[in-house]
């Protein structure tokens, strides 16, 4: 059972399987035209199945949105050491739920683009790094793992290709942090989830020193799609350098939350209006959250926009990992910013001073304003505190505590005087944080 | 590559290497970029990101302590973003600061302090409670203040990089990270207090010095550490005529910041209750305090008696006195008393080395080869716990230099966990089990080979010879015990050799023969403590002691004269590796004598002229005599260490072949010494056994 | 320590799946499965993992402190954790977190007297668009409101 319903407006090119029943079974992907993109590929250069997936313009679903292509092409493939793959399924970015059903409906397809991948760097042995509060999705990775064992498409000399490929799932703890790859490879190796510095980028040292291609579940679950009806079928989906379609995951104050798969480019009004339904009790539109908590909020007069990257940089947020939260008018933007830096506060790693004190000053500061105990030269500070952690951080948590906060207290100022002199919380009586 | 970076920081032109880090680089221009983690010789974290600058043509700030310089390069560590920036870090780290400077141990000498004095805030913004942990005890001297701490990972990097262990760690995360210790609450570890010295805060405090002074009420007097025969400078802090702490965070003398228990701690015998202060001599059977003239006339009077008589001396001098000491020791015996039967705890056969590498100048290792050399071979030592400083070389070689190491012990060391190759063998076995090592040790470039008293006489030269047949450049060292153990030797507290190891005409007793000897007529022991395990034969000899304290050889004296310890007197001592450096007195323990002068008196009161006793005075001597001690005296003056030069000719052997025991002292013992060092006695890790791997 | 069969197989497969010498990453997944048997991560457990990891307890240590998920302290037998993270809170996972500690009668991190439950306000489990979310160990439960989250505890209360 799909945990939303389906809409028809999606295009549905890497959900097109969802709903199959016993999709963990390689012969069921197999009957649905699965594992032939990968056929295909053991025909292919390698350098030809990194030139399709750089026409594709697929950029990382994670969140940084960089040019999967460009990427593969990092990893030094002829390197004597050997090269892993991983795959990033810490799906932890607040307000991001997709990863999720890709491994739930279709894990075969993410074999498949893992496969693809591995023929692409020449690497032989991948990983799924998966978040440890996804164990039931553990289990069925495992499962879906071992019957592509059981059915040739994972181990030695893949369907008599000649390609070799170990892939195995690794399982996250709990630490947000570990969602950030190089954090990620300090986990799998062990350790404690730290960013490490770069350079050197993981593509030239990353898992254990060696060469290493990180991407996100769904980076690798267009794969397949791409190798089979071409880079440039799939580009032709998106706008211009943001190819295909990607998984935005609806939820907050909409009638039809849900994750529903759409082209790049799509207008997001729209996309609120046509799949989630409209604010939810006709409320109006307050902001939106475009793509997980790191992203700057957008009034509801800034969404009058296109879902792709560029066009969202240009609008000052990012695209992000595609986890969109809508916010209607009861909504108390100080809480919120309150309830985003808890967040950060709580997913520090503490290895950097900016980040480490900034998160939890100001989640301190906030807590203090939306509890009625602010002074007006709080609201400057909230501002300035966060800009000192903006661009200083090690990594790029400390941004992402950092750009909400900025663009909430910019674009709500009003609300935060409003909670000054002791006054409550404007928004407290209003049952709008509660179940309509 | 270009061999030489140009750059432009603040508009001054910078020539540095490549790869070298911007922070260092600046500092060539007088500019300074603050940093709280970064630590040279330990792994880069850019965490604090003090150290942010802007660099042209790049969008955001960079931290510089990571960043190698690049051709073209322009920097600006001077402007108003970069001092926001600052600032800015500064005001994150005082959030959670308890801000308790004026009782803190840190105060005055402390990083945040100073950072903050120069890059903050004049203010503070942050109203928000702070967060509190109470203080822990880690350990007799560890102790950790959470909400004072920076989390700069110092101390967990000095520990695992630099110490070679894990007894350091960190848990929780974000504001709640916290360091921890081995089970969250002791320290397993060598209590070497690197951590303490390198905290840029008072958030690890010292159980020796915490709140007994302020920095700026002690003098620092510079020394050497009077434990080991590494040669270890400490600087001692000092204040009223007491020696409060020990450290050496200026990286002055041949160790940098290296110090291990002994040389931060044990300097707490000098305050010792039992410390003895005034001369002792026996009357109706007990050791009764006496004047100082009492005491010397006591003895000229029975020694010109004895030697009258003709009687028979024996002379055991000390491995902690100074060279000068030693070698007015060996003058008067020799000179004055009319004997050779002098003679020392020795340790390692520095003599046969010395003969079979005789007419080679680039044999004998020097500390800083440890560091440099592409390759150690350590046969017969636990060097972690029995060559401290030698063992921090060594690790910081495989970090910094990808050196080899290769360890040939009866049992397991701490450096089995850096080494290329590790062997095992049994007593007798130790040259056999080196065949094993050929071929890899064949590999090397070059290889610093140090050998403890596993390896003597005939095997000393048969090592030489399976060095020489690896037709690579190979150093040796023999491993001592003491601090001036090497000095002892050279300055010719041997019963066969004089200063500079020339033969003498007819050699004298060895200590064990003395001690054996029945018909012995005086004993005169200086700063040891022969009697601790070995039986005096003679039935009724004069015993005359020099020491600290009443030890079990005093304890026979017919007079025992108080000494003053190394860290109260000047003059100089020589490490294992012949590296030669000055002592600075510190403090003056009331009614002691350093033995230099105790000497003096003594041949004064005998009526002999052994020239002026004063130590700048027989160095001279010594320089122009002492083979191989010929060296610059700046170098000396300058609080530098400088090596000996080797031996061209034949050092003879002894007559009869004695074998030779070290004290195989561990991190936590320190011979008789170590017994009145307090800290040495509490640690929990005290005193500690070799071969443990640890 | 000897576990069941079952984690047992697991370990021995998880010492095998990185690179040679690299055992060390098998620390927090074994500490994951591991616990979940034991009940949490005890000291025994840590020198365990670190004897067959091949690593310092201190490293072990290091680890347990950062993930949010490993636990020195027993948890209820059904671990309920809620989400308040953005989606959740604008749809009443702060209320519903309000409900389970009033009808557990516990707090943040606290174990009910019986052993039975616990509860923990936890961040962004990945259910956003079906918010608000609960995790009764490993289950997820989508759009829970208070009446069905007391239904849920009501039911797990039977189940024993």
């Amino acid at each position: 059972m799909l945990y939303n319903e389906p809409n028809p407006l999606e295009t549905r090119v890497l959900t097109k399987r969802f709903g199959i029943p016993n999709s963990e079974k390689a012969e069921v992907y197999v009957a649905n035209g699965g594992y032939q993109a990968f056929l295909k590929a053991t025909g292919m250069p390698p350098e030809k199945i990194i030139e399709e997936v750089k026409v594709s313009n697929l950029r990382g679903r994670g969140g940084a949105g960089f040019p999967t292509g460009l990427k593969w092409s990092f990893v030094p493939r002829t390197s004597p050491k050997p090269k892993y793959l991983i795959c990033n399924a810490d799906e932890s970015e607040p307000g991001t739920c997709k990863d999720r059903l890709l491994m739930e409906y279709d894990p075969h397809q993410l074999i498949e683009g893992m496969l693809i991948g591995g023929l692409a760097v020449d690497s032989h042995k991948g990983y799924i790094y998966i978040r440890g509060e996804y164990r039931y999705l553990i289990t069925m990775m495992e499962h879906a793992i071992d019957d592509a064992y059981a059915h040739g498409w994972l181990g030695k000399n893949i369907q008599g290709t000649g390609f070799d490929f170990d892939l195995y799932v690794h399982t996250g703890a709990g630490a947000y942090e570990c969602g950030e790859e190089t954090a990620l490879l300090d986990s799998i190796e062990g350790k404690r989830g730290v960013p490490r510095m770069k350079p050197p980028f993981p593509a030239v040292a990353g898992a254990w020193g060696c060469p290493t291609l990180l991407n996100n579940v769904e980076t690798y679950s267009a794969v397949p799609n791409i190798i089979r009806d071409g880079g440039a079928a799939f580009a032709a989906l998106g706008t211009p350098k943001n190819g295909g379609t990607r998984l935005v995951c609806l939820s907050g104050h909409v009638n039809k939350p849900g994750v529903y798969e759409i082209p790049l480019g799509y207008p997001m009004l729209e996309f609120i209006e046509k799949f989630g339904g409209g604010v939810r009790g006709g409320k109006k539109l307050k902001a939106v959250i475009p793509g997980g908590s790191s992203c700057p909020v957008l009034t509801a007069s800034e969404c009058d926009i296109i879902m792709d990257y560029d066009t969202l940089a240009k609008a000052g947020s990012m695209l992000g990992s595609g986890g969109m939260v809508v916010i209607d008018e009861d909504t108390c933007m100080v809480k919120a910013a309150l309830r985003i830096m808890r967040f950060y506060a709580h997913e520090s790693c503490g290895w950097c001073v900016p980040c480490r004190e900034g998160t939890t000053w100001l989640r301190k500061m906030l807590q203090r304003f939306h509890d009625g105990m602010g002074q007006a030269s709080d609201i400057p500070i909230i501002g300035q505190v966060s800009k000192n952690m903006l661009g200083r951080t090690f990594c790029a948590l400390g941004d992402a505590a950092a750009m909400p906060t900025i663009s909430i207290v910019e674009k709500f100022r009003e609300e935060f005087e409003a909670h000054l002199d002791g006054r409550p919380c404007p928004y407290e009586h209003k049952p709008a944080m509660a179940l309509a | 590559m270009s061999d030489i970076v140009h750059l432009t920081v603040d508009g001054k032109a910078i020539e540095a290497p490549p790869g070298t880090l911007l922070i260092n680089a600046v500092k060539r221009a007088g500019i300074e970029i603050p940093a709280f983690c970064y630590y040279d010789g330990l792994k880069l974290q850019a965490a604090c990101r003090m150290c942010l600058v802007e660099v042209e043509k790049t969008p955001k700030l960079q931290v510089a302590c990571t960043l190698p310089v690049a051709e073209g390069m322009v920097v600006h560590t001077d402007t108003p973003t970069v001092h926001e920036a600052r600032k800015g870090m500064v005001e994150f780290l005082l959030t959670n600061h308890p801000l308790d400077c004026p009782v803190c141990d840190k105060g005055g000498e402390c990083e945040l302090q100073d950072m903050t004095f120069r890059y903050g805030f004049g203010e503070s913004r942050f109203l928000e409670q702070k967060q509190h942990i109470d203080e822990k005890q880690w350990s007799a001297v560890v102790y950790f203040d959470r909400p004072r701490c920076i989390n700069c990972y110092r101390c967990i990097r000095v520990c695992d990089e630099g110490m070679g262990l894990t007894a350091l760690g960190i848990t929780n995360r974000g504001v709640l990270a916290e360091i921890i210790p081995n089970e969250h609450d002791h320290l397993n570890c060598d209590e070497c207090g690197m951590c303490i010295d390198i905290c840029p805060v008072g958030a690890l405090t010292s159980g020796m010095y915490r709140y007994k002074t302020r920095p700026w009420e002690m003098k620092h007097v510079g020394t050497i550490c009077t434990h080991c025969s590494n040669g270890c400078k400490t600087t001692l802090g000092v204040r009223n005529d007491e020696i409060i702490r020990g450290n050496n965070r200026d990286r002055s003398g041949l160790n940098g910041e290296f110090l291990c228990i002994k040389g931060r701690y044990a300097f707490d015998f000098t305050h010792h209750a039992e410390r003895l202060q005034s001369p002792l001599v026996r009357r109706n059977g007990k050791l009764e305090a006496a004047s100082w003239s009492e005491a010397l006339a006591e003895v000229a009077k029975n020694w010109t008696a004895i030697k009258q008589r003709g009687g028979r001396f024996g002379v055991i001098g000390s491995t902690r006195t100074t060279n000068e000491e030693n070698f007015f020791l060996q003058k008067f015996a020799r000179q004055v008393l009319g004997t050779n039967n002098i003679d020392h705890h020795r340790s390692g056969d520095v003599p046969t080395l010395l003969d079979a590498l005789s007419g080679r100048t680039d044999a004998l290792a020097t500390t800083a080869d440890f560091y440099e050399r592409k390759a150690v071979l350590i046969v017969g030592a636990d060097l972690s716990q029995e060559q401290p400083f030698l063992a921090w070389q060594v690790r910081a070689n495989v970090r910094h230099h990808n050196a080899h190491i290769y360890v040939a012990t009866p049992g397991p060391v701490r450096e089995d966990r850096v080494a290329a190759a590790s062997v095992r063998y049994q007593e007798g076995g130790e040259l056999a089990s080196l065949e094993n090592l050929r071929e890899k040790l064949r590999a090397e470039p070059e290889l610093v080979v140090a050998f403890g008293d596993a390896i003597q006489g005939d095997a000393v030269r048969q090592l030489v010879n399976f060095g020489d047949s690896l037709g690579v450049p190979v150093k040796y060292v023999a491993l001592l015990d003491y601090s001036n153990s090497r000095g002892a030797l050279d300055m010719g507290l041997l019963p066969h050799l004089g200063p500079g190891y020339h033969a003498v005409d007819t050699p004298g007793m060895s200590l064990a023969a003395m001690l054996a000897d029945e018909s012995l007529d005086a004993l005169w022991v200086v700063g040891a403590n022969p009697l601790g395990r070995h039986v005096l034969a003679a039935s009724k000899p004069f015993v005359v002691v020099q020491d600290l304290f009443l030890t079990d050889t005093a304890e026979h004296a017919a007079v025992v004269f108080p000494a003053a310890s190394a860290y109260e007197k000047s003059g100089t001592v020589t490490n294992l590796c012949g590296e030669v450096q000055r002592l600075e007195a510190a403090i003056k323990v009331a009614g002691t004598k350093p033995d230099l002068e105790i000497f003096g008196l003594l041949a004064r009161e005998m009526g002999a002229n052994l020239g002026i006793w004063q130590a700048s005075k027989i160095f001279e001597e010594i320089r122009g005599s002492v083979r191989g001690y010929n060296i610059p005296l700046p170098i000396l003056t300058t609080g530098g260490a400088a090596q000996t030069a080797a031996l061209n000719g034949h050092v003879p052997a002894p007559p009869r072949a004695e074998r030779i025991q070290a004290a195989h002292n561990t991190l936590f013992t320190s011979g008789s010494l170590g017994q009145f060092s307090r800290t040495l006695q509490v640690v929990l890790e005290a005193p500690g056994a070799l071969y443990q791997g640890r | 320590m000897t576990f069941s069969p079952a984690l047992e197989a697991r370990f021995a497969k998880l010492l095998t799946i990185y690179p040679e010498g690299r055992q060390r990453s098998a620390v927090v997944p074994m500490l994951m499965y591991a616990q979940d048997e034991v009940g949490c991560v005890t000291r025994e457990l840590v020198e365990e993992v670190a004897r067959r990891c091949g690593v310092q307890p201190m490293q072990v240590d290091e680890v347990i402190g950062y993930y949010s998920m490993l636990h020195t302290k027993p948890l209820g037998k059904y671990h309920i954790q809620v989400c308040t993270n953005i989606s959740c809170l604008l749809t009443g996972g702060e209320e519903l977190y309000e409900h389970a500690k009033k009808t557990l009668g516990i707090g943040n991190k606290e174990v009910t007297p019986d052993g039975l439950f616990s509860l923990e306000e936890v961040e962004c489990m990945g259910a956003c668009s079906w918010a608000p979310a609960v995790e009764v160990n490993y289950d997820f439960h989508h759009h829970v409101t208070c009446e069905k989250l007391d239904r849920l505890i009501e039911d797990l209360r039977k189940l024993k």
